[in-house]
């Protein structure tokens, strides 16, 4: 899977999840700002991909990620 | 439990914890679901005998300063052991820094050694030429470089060089990664007596079960989760994932006594337990409702963990069915959040400590639970306030046996610390009650301070703001500017020098910066400002005096939201 094909399985999961407040979500936003959601809504989040994606991220090579394309990154480089 | 008061130095502390429980289980090391592995305390002191060898094979010595950036785990407990028993200085470092930071702070301290994760050590831009390398690839290796023991291999004979109370035992830095760090210089005798204090305060015994999920270069993991726990011939479990599933499938398996959180992870585990409340069938729900009440009636005066474990069992087994408090610090703790755990007979310790004081000021001993203030002085330490208005409220200044020794390689900070008779300045506001109880009421420091526990200091986010073009740029906490009471919802405050039609252009460049930023560093307003920055010689901005000269002309109202 290359990280645009990890980036739609993102955006998929964020509408799956968050339903409206992702509609118009992209790649470039900021989470936080665009899902309204805090540090611990984002913790289950990464549990989720973690699931989606069948991989292990540390919580705390996410703690600085704030967009989905940052997400991709992470995600892809352990596929 | 071993008594301190006798002892020269924690490396003489440790030695004899590993002497007097040889077969008790010292650490269990947990990677999310999986056990990775336990050492039982013989084998530690063994393996940690080995590390010191390895470190003194390197030239490391007495003295000499020796970095750990590592999460927390087993081999930091081992590299700490092996630094005091060399009779180094350990400089512990967050993990969770950038590479950059971590740098600039181990080359402020000078460090002559490191011990890192590989993977770490290989992220920082500079780093001293003798290394011990948690799991390194034969690439990471070479001379001066070697791989951490874990274990205790044939056992090599070290002696523990032996050290004094006065004797340095850690810098640690607060934080204050930006062109300033603060590093704290403290003692052996500050931690031994740091120990005392926590001992007398709360039950601590062989057998408990602490566990550890904080990184341990935070002072509340250090003392618990290794100077306390070893003391008494407990077992410390690491968990490095601090996600709730993960954290609450640890303690069902592992079943702690003890551990220290932050406030951000008892909202998470409120949320966990109010999810699972949500499940249940009304009738259900109003049982659980009137048993807390019951227990939160029969723990009025003090905790009764048996007792309230019989009447709330589901809940107190999804924790494992054996915790008996759960030490929270970091950052300010709201007092509905912690009442709600004393309720189910889950005993939240809300305390105030800061480096400087080597951890801990003040505790709440739980007899009874206060949820309105951050507890009495710990035994040994003394609280004062300062200049105190009509309402008792002034700055919290501390005395003691556990302060630091000042800043290091900073004379006139250090001298700014504290008082013309010896006691520390903390900065933050507070008042005395007829019980001698604690309430702090908002903070005089130019400091954040997130639910997460992390201090952020307004000058290391304003390295990161240096592309906006205004002629002076200046980030300062709001209620540094304008002190306030209450500890929440803190928020930073760009004072921006700039002509009106360079505005729309400052703006966005601000914005555009901000947004690069992580959650907890973001400058939420611009005040504009027309006059030249107070400055010293060398050009720094003088914030004291800026946010003097702001306060005298302008209120929040004036802020415009970023």
């Amino acid at each position: 899977m290359n990280d645009d094909a990890v980036l739609d399985a993102l955006l998929a999961l964020a509408r799956d999840r968050y339903g409206e407040r992702a509609a118009t979500l992209t790649a470039r936003d900021d989470l936080y700002d665009a899902l309204g959601i805090d540090s611990l809504e984002a913790m289950d989040l990464l549990t989720a991909l973690e699931h989606r994606f069948g991989v292990e991220i540390p919580d705390y090579e996410l703690q600085d990620v704030r967009t989905l394309a940052s997400i991709a990154r992470v995600i892809g480089a352990r596929l | 439990m071993i008594d301190a008061r006798r002892l020269p130095s924690l490396g003489a502390l440790l030695a004899e914890a590993f002497e007097t429980w040889p077969t008790d289980l010292a650490t269990i090391e947990v990677d999310r679901h999986r056990e990775v592995a336990r050492l039982r305390y013989a084998d530690f002191g063994a393996a940690a005998r080995r590390v010191a060898a390895t470190l003194a094979g390197l030239g490391v010595g007495p003295g000499d300063r020796v970095g750990i950036v590592m999460g927390n785990g087993t081999r930091w407990l081992l590299a700490a052991t092996a630094i005091l028993w060399r009779g180094a200085v350990i400089v512990p470092l967050d993990p969770r820094l950038t590479p950059a930071e971590q740098s600039t702070l181990l080359q402020h301290a000078g460090v002559d050694a490191l011990v890192a994760d590989a993977a770490r050590a290989r992220a920082l831009p500079w780093r001293p030429d003798r290394q011990l390398l948690a799991d390194p690839t034969p690439g990471d290796l070479g001379p001066g470089v070697l791989a951490l023991p874990h274990d205790g291999g044939d056992g090599p004979e070290i002696e523990p060089v032996p050290r004094a109370r006065t004797d340095l035992a850690a810098v640690v830095y607060s934080s204050g990664t930006g062109g300033d760090p603060k590093g704290c210089r403290l003692s052996h005798g500050a931690y031994l007596a740091q120990y005392d204090a926590l001992a007398a305060t709360f039950r601590w015994e062989r057998g408990d079960r602490y566990l550890s999920i904080l990184p341990t270069n935070h002072a509340i993991d250090f003392l618990c989760g290794f100077i306390a726990s070893f003391a008494t011939g407990a077992t410390v479990i690491h968990q490095t994932a601090i996600r709730p599933e993960i954290l609450m499938d640890t303690m069902r398996r592992y079943r702690p006594t003890q551990m220290a959180v932050v406030p951000l992870v008892l909202t998470a585990f409120r949320r966990a337990i109010d999810a699972r409340l949500a499940d249940v069938d009304p009738d259900q729900r109003r049982l659980v409702d009137g048993l807390r009440a019951i227990n939160a009636r029969i723990t009025q005066t003090k905790p009764r963990p048996a007792l309230s474990r019989w009447l709330l069992k589901p809940v107190h087994d999804a924790f494992g069915g054996r915790l008996r408090t759960l030490f929270c610090g970091g950052a300010f703790t709201e007092p509905a959040l912690a009442r709600f755990f004393c309720d189910l007979g889950l005993p939240v310790a809300i305390g105030y400590g800061l480096t400087e004081a080597c951890t801990v000021v003040t505790v709440n001993d739980l007899h009874p639970m206060r949820d309105d203030t951050v507890g009495a002085p710990v035994p040994g330490v003394r609280v004062r306030i300062d200049a105190p208005d009509s309402g008792g409220v002034g700055e919290v200044q501390v005395h003691g046996p556990t302060l630091f020794d000042g800043y290091d390689r900073d004379p006139a900070r250090t001298a700014e610390a504290f008082t013309d008779d010896g006691w520390l300045r903390t900065g933050d506001l507070g008042w005395l009650d007829a019980a001698g109880h604690l309430h702090l009421v908002g903070r005089a420091r130019n400091l954040v301070i997130t639910p997460e526990g992390k201090n952020v200091y307004p000058e290391d986010v304003e390295q990161h703001l240096g592309d906006v073009p205004a002629d002076g740029l200046c980030v300062l906490a709001t209620d540094f500017v304008w002190p306030r009471r209450g500890l929440t919802g803190e928020t930073l405050l760009a004072v921006v020098q700039a002509r009106p039609d360079q505005r729309d252009g400052v703006r966005d460049a601000l914005r555009r910066a901000v947004r690069r930023l992580p959650a907890y560093k973001r400058v939420h307003g611009v005040l504009w400002w027309d006059d030249d920055l107070p400055r010293t010689a060398t050009f720094k901005v003088k914030r004291p005096a800026l946010a003097e000269a702001v306060r005298a002309v302008r209120s929040r109202d004036d802020v415009e939201a970023l």
